[in-house]
């Protein structure tokens, strides 16, 4: 990836003369000149804006979903609602809102298999699984899910039977997709807690399937 | 298009990588709160980048080149007070600005997009419909892989504000969206896996019976 955060020099720490990395130092100095113009001229309250930040980095993501998911392996009327209207059932959890407001909820099956992607930008359920991963808004990843979702799971390391249908669902609208992975074998009576330690993003993307006890996340 | 080459998946990968990211979608949620232009506009103006930047530039880069593309066409910030650092002239005030004491109750609400409407949905589930051949210059959110495609309905999303007509600012024409499947055959060829599909949201100007 070409960014480090361990070289980001928006702040100026007495690193300003690195050119190694002189065009990320760009970036960034470009974009604490445009928030600084803005906040001048009243259009944001840098404030806010630590707020944003603040959500996306520390309180929304992946955990969330894995909530969800793993109330959905626990909870039969749950899961039935989850089905029926994703974002009215996980705001029972109290997550939803921006890049979520509507969700629907995509179930694995022993036949089927579903993975998500948007085709045309990033589109991705913010209130369950939290801001996308740089490949997912990628040439790669958005342009060969739709046509080549068996080698894009390759990718990942994931093979299917041959017989396993694969749906690839295209967030073209404000509707979003949450992968519902199975649960996995060997987790009878496993409290929710439990069971979500087993939920990956990934699973929850479809480019990957949940842990199987005993191993680690 | 193709010949990007495989996935790449970065280990550990942090939220953001660097503060500037951050700060860069903070700045464009916050703007687009004010409510001069949607989120709509805000994608088609990533999109109208040039294919070569948008191709060889990071997320958060075409974040950033799209809202100073949009900042300058409400004649809110101008190049050289980029360059400054510093704003040189006024600029229209927003009628309410985000607040910080407010995002976290606006961002849990969301800005959902669908609407009240009186009219009825023109397609029903499991009715046959062909994806129009058809190619704006302006924001549409029709795949250009299933235009001329037939596909089958399999649910009715509601009614939502329209992006091809909301990205440019003429209101939200709601219209019905339908989850629409296409087989893997349809789309891409008698070698495509038959057991295959792929499912889009479709707004019904996008579709016409089959």
């Amino acid at each position: 990836m070409p960014h480090d955060h361990d070289h980001d020099h928006e702040h100026g720490h007495g690193h300003d003369h690195d050119h190694e990395f002189s065009e990320l130092s760009d970036v960034a100095l470009r974009v604490r000149a445009l928030e600084t113009v803005l906040a001048e001229k009243g259009l944001i309250d840098p404030a806010a804006l630590d707020v944003i930040v603040d959500t996306y980095e520390t309180r929304v993501g992946p955990r969330n979903g894995a909530r969800v998911v793993a109330r959905a392996w626990s909870d039969s009327a749950f899961k039935a609602r989850l089905l029926e209207d994703g974002a009215k059932a996980i705001a029972e959890l109290d997550y939803g809102g921006r890049g979520g407001e509507h969700i629907a909820v995509v179930e694995n099956t022993a036949d089927t298999h579903n993975m998500v992607v948007c085709t045309l930008c990033s589109c991705y359920p913010w209130p369950v699984l939290g801001l996308p991963p740089v490949w997912y808004k990628s040439a790669p990843y958005r342009s060969r899910a739709v046509i080549d979702p068996r080698g894009v799971l390759a990718d990942f390391g994931v093979t299917l039977p041959e017989e396993t249908q694969i749906r690839v669902w295209d967030s073209t609208s404000e509707m979003r997709y949450l992968v519902l992975p199975a649960r996995p074998e060997g987790t009878d009576g496993w409290s929710e807690e439990r069971l979500a330690e087993l939920v990956t993003r990934d699973s929850m993307i479809g480019v990957g399937l949940p842990l199987k006890p005993g191993a680690s996340a | 298009m193709m010949g990007f080459g495989p996935v790449v998946a970065e280990m550990d990968e942090p939220v953001f990588h660097g503060g500037w990211e951050a700060r860069v979608l903070a700045n464009v949620i916050a703007t687009q709160a004010i409510g001069w232009w949607s989120g709509d506009a805000s994608r088609f103006a990533r999109e109208s980048l040039n294919p070569g930047y948008y191709l060889t530039h990071s997320y958060y880069e075409i974040w950033l080149a799209a809202l100073e593309n949009i900042l300058r066409a409400q004649n809110l910030v101008a190049d050289d007070e980029i360059t400054a650092g510093h704003a040189l002239r006024e600029a229209r005030k927003p009628e309410r600005v985000f607040e910080a004491a407010n995002v976290t109750s606006a961002l849990r609400r969301g800005w959902p997009s669908e609407r009240e409407t009186n009219t009825s949905a023109q397609f029903s589930v499991g009715q046959k419909v062909r994806a129009k051949n058809m190619h704006p210059t302006t924001h549409t959110r029709l795949p250009r892989y299933a235009r001329g495609r037939v596909g089958v309905v399999e649910a009715i999303r509601g009614c939502h504000v329209f992006p091809d007509a909301n990205a440019h600012g003429r209101g939200p024409d709601p219209q019905w969206v339908y989850n629409v499947r296409f087989t893997a055959r349809e789309l891409w060829g008698p070698d495509a896996d038959p057991r295959n599909s792929v499912t889009v949201d479709a707004f019904e100007p996008y579709l016409e019976p089959a």
